[in-house]
């Protein structure tokens, strides 16, 4: 009898906690038009498979008024379940208590967890929706924000991290998400600054909205702070679990694979790609045409427009595209497709993912603003990611692949294992026009009609030099191909690299030029 | 992201022009120029706490011309070189954004 009224009791006790911060907050929290944390994660997790770790935890702070305050699971729901059969671990936090503000033992519920996936070797996905550090507990906010971000460290390169911005996130609060594989963001209700409005328009006296500043496009499109965009709460979960079902569960494993399929594909893939190399194509179409089912999970859309990255499977097994995208900037690299293509591939090879490059790019971007921006540093990057990882890699020339930009794509001398190019590739030190004009400088200034000799010899360099064969006849190129057989000389390619071995010198770590 | 909204510009990377789509944040980008010495520039926003030139006033290269508080710093700026003061476009009290074109100055030759 005692027992059954234990159970009574325990139930009673949990549902109060369940209930976070009470109906009043609740209808606050959806008047926003936001989902509740325990909501978010029931949403997002298979059904009956979340299991919730440290209801009961309380803070201690004593100041402030803060004695006697009882705050539900300290504004944290933390736990384990699992995404499309993946084991993973979550925290999600409950702005309905005292607004998700962090203290020291919601901290400690985080960090508990964290050390649980990386343990377990699970991926651990984090919702942030909190005003920021709980100020009454002063430096146990900070304490509990730091050991956050120690984890989040440790745990880089070992299980993959995944943030979900579902709220406010400001302040140092910022700084774990930033340090994390992905970020999601939603349209209105995602907001990251490190000082909001109010603090720059006292200080400054520069007047901005939320939205504007940090809000959720912003970060998709100009900072790069966000992966993946959705218009609402429903779709960024549907996008963390697409996601989930493609990365392994830790850097111990390969992703999971699954059935094989043909792409849907079934235009001619040499179409797809004009004959003009001035002229622009969706370099996407290419991707679509290769991947099994025609499935790509494209990876920061709307930033860095002019290089696509992201997600496809290739006989069943999970594959990292980087491409060179002609439809924006004309595919060039500057600063920040430096970025977003090098952090990608070194999630790849950090986690067995093989790398997949399509190269048609005209070289960097020229310009006073990426030059001083840095684009040296930033571009310097991608030759790091490229020769630092040892997952198999292959690279397609699709057409151009001029200077620098063909050093950076994965070529052959960063240590590429396989290199095809279609036939209409140009790979050379510049595009024809700018080079002829350089070798050919003097012929050009002393003919009679400039403008004759200038095409004559443009003409003369494409023959000679703007084709596949040059790179070929050094075995910089394995072979030349049609484009028809990509898909298939991919798949050998993929098969037969199974089990790769590729050695690095011992070091403590490299010192990429972050 | 839809093509078909918006113009294929020719964009040159080399001697080549290609036909492609321009990102907002390149167009939005701010295009460089030789800044001028002439023109006392703000390099970090702030409030001006101090003037201490007037308009006209020649003034000698190191001497104060304003206090520019920002980040909780008062940080003096001083005359480059030596010049009259032409135009005086902030008040004290004010704030400025960063870049923000303080004070003219013109020759004495």
């Amino acid at each position: 009898m005692t027992l059954k009224k234990n159970i009574l009791a325990l139930r009673q006790k949990k549902a109060i906690v369940e209930k976070g911060g009470g109906d009043k907050a609740i209808e606050k929290q959806v008047a926003m038009g936001k989902m509740t944390a325990r909501e978010r994660i029931l949403t997002l997790l298979d059904e009956k498979s979340f299991h919730e770790y440290d209801l009961f935890v309380e803070h201690e702070e004593r100041n402030f008024g803060m004695e006697g305050k009882e705050l539900a699971g300290d504004g944290v729901i933390t736990g384990t379940g699992s995404i499309n059969g993946n084991p993973i671990c979550i925290y999600a936090q409950d702005f309905t208590v005292m607004g998700g503000s962090l203290g020291l033992k919601h901290a400690r519920k985080i960090t508990k967890i964290m050390d649980h996936a990386l343990k377990m070797k699970v991926p651990c996905i984090g919702i942030n929706d909190s005003g920021g550090a709980r100020i009454q507990e002063g430096i146990g906010a900070l304490a509990g924000y730091g050991e956050i971000f120690y984890r989040n460290t440790m745990a880089s390169g070992v299980i993959p991290q995944i943030s979900v911005i579902l709220g406010p996130c400001a302040g140092g609060a910022v700084y774990s998400p930033a340090l994390t594989d992905f970020v999601f963001v939603v349209e209105n209700i995602s907001k990251m600054f490190i000082t909001g409005p109010n603090v720059i328009e006292t200080v400054l006296g520069e007047k901005i909205s939320q939205e504007d500043l940090g809000g959720a496009r912003v970060h998709a499109e100009i900072t790069g702070n966000a992966h993946f965009y959705a218009l609402s709460e429903l779709e960024c979960l549907e996008q963390i679990k697409e996601l989930i079902s493609l990365i392994p569960h830790s850097n111990q494993q390969k992703a999971q694979k699954v059935e094989p399929k043909e792409p849907k594909f079934h235009k001619n893939i040499e179409n797809i790609i004009p004959a003009d190399p001035k002229q622009p194509y969706d370099v996407r179409d290419i991707i679509n045409a290769l991947v099994d089912d025609s499935k790509f999970l494209e990876v920061h859309e709307l930033w860095a427009a002019n290089i696509v990255i992201g997600f496809g499977r290739m006989n069943g097994e999970t594959i990292g595209f980087v491409a060179n995208q002609p439809m924006y900037l004309a595919g060039v690299l500057d600063c920040d497709a430096s970025d977003k293509a090098a952090r990608f591939i070194r999630f790849c090879d950090a986690f067995n993912i093989p790398i997949v490059t399509l190269e048609d790019m005209p070289g960097y971007l020229p310009g006073v603003d990426q030059e001083h921006a840095g684009v040296i540093r930033h571009g310097a990057k991608v030759l790091y990611a490229y020769s630092e990882a040892t997952v198999p890699k292959i690279t397609v020339i699709l057409r151009k692949a001029y200077g620098g930009g063909y050093i950076a794509m994965n070529s052959r001398h960063l240590g590429a294992d396989f290199m095809l190019a279609w036939p209409g590739a140009e790979i050379a030190v510049m595009g024809p026009e700018g080079a002829a004009n350089i070798i050919f400088r003097k012929e050009i200034m002393e003919a009679e009609d400039e403008d004759a000799m200038r095409q004559q010899k443009v003409q003369e360099y494409i023959e000679k030099f703007a084709n596949p064969y040059v790179a070929a006849s050094k075995g910089y190129i394995d072979a030349v191909i049609e484009p028809s057989e990509t898909r298939g000389l991919l798949l050998h390619a993929l098969e037969l690299s199974q089990n790769k071995d590729d050695y690095r010198p011992a070091k403590k770590h490299g010192v990429p030029p972050f | 992201m839809q093509i078909d909204k918006q113009e294929l510009v020719d964009f040159a990377v080399t001697a080549r022009k290609y036909k492609t789509l321009l990102t907002n944040k390149y167009m939005n980008r701010k295009t460089w120029s030789n800044p001028s010495p002439y023109e006392i520039q703000s390099y970090i926003p702030g409030t001006i706490l101090d003037i201490f030139v007037k308009e006209g006033e020649v003034v000698n290269e190191g001497a104060p011309l304003l206090i520019l508080e920002a980040m909780k710093m008062q940080n003096r700026i001083e005359m480059p070189f030596t010049a009259r003061i032409s135009k005086i476009n902030v008040e004290v009290g004010i704030k400025v954004p960063k870049d923000c074109l303080m004070i003219e100055l013109e020759s004495i030759e």
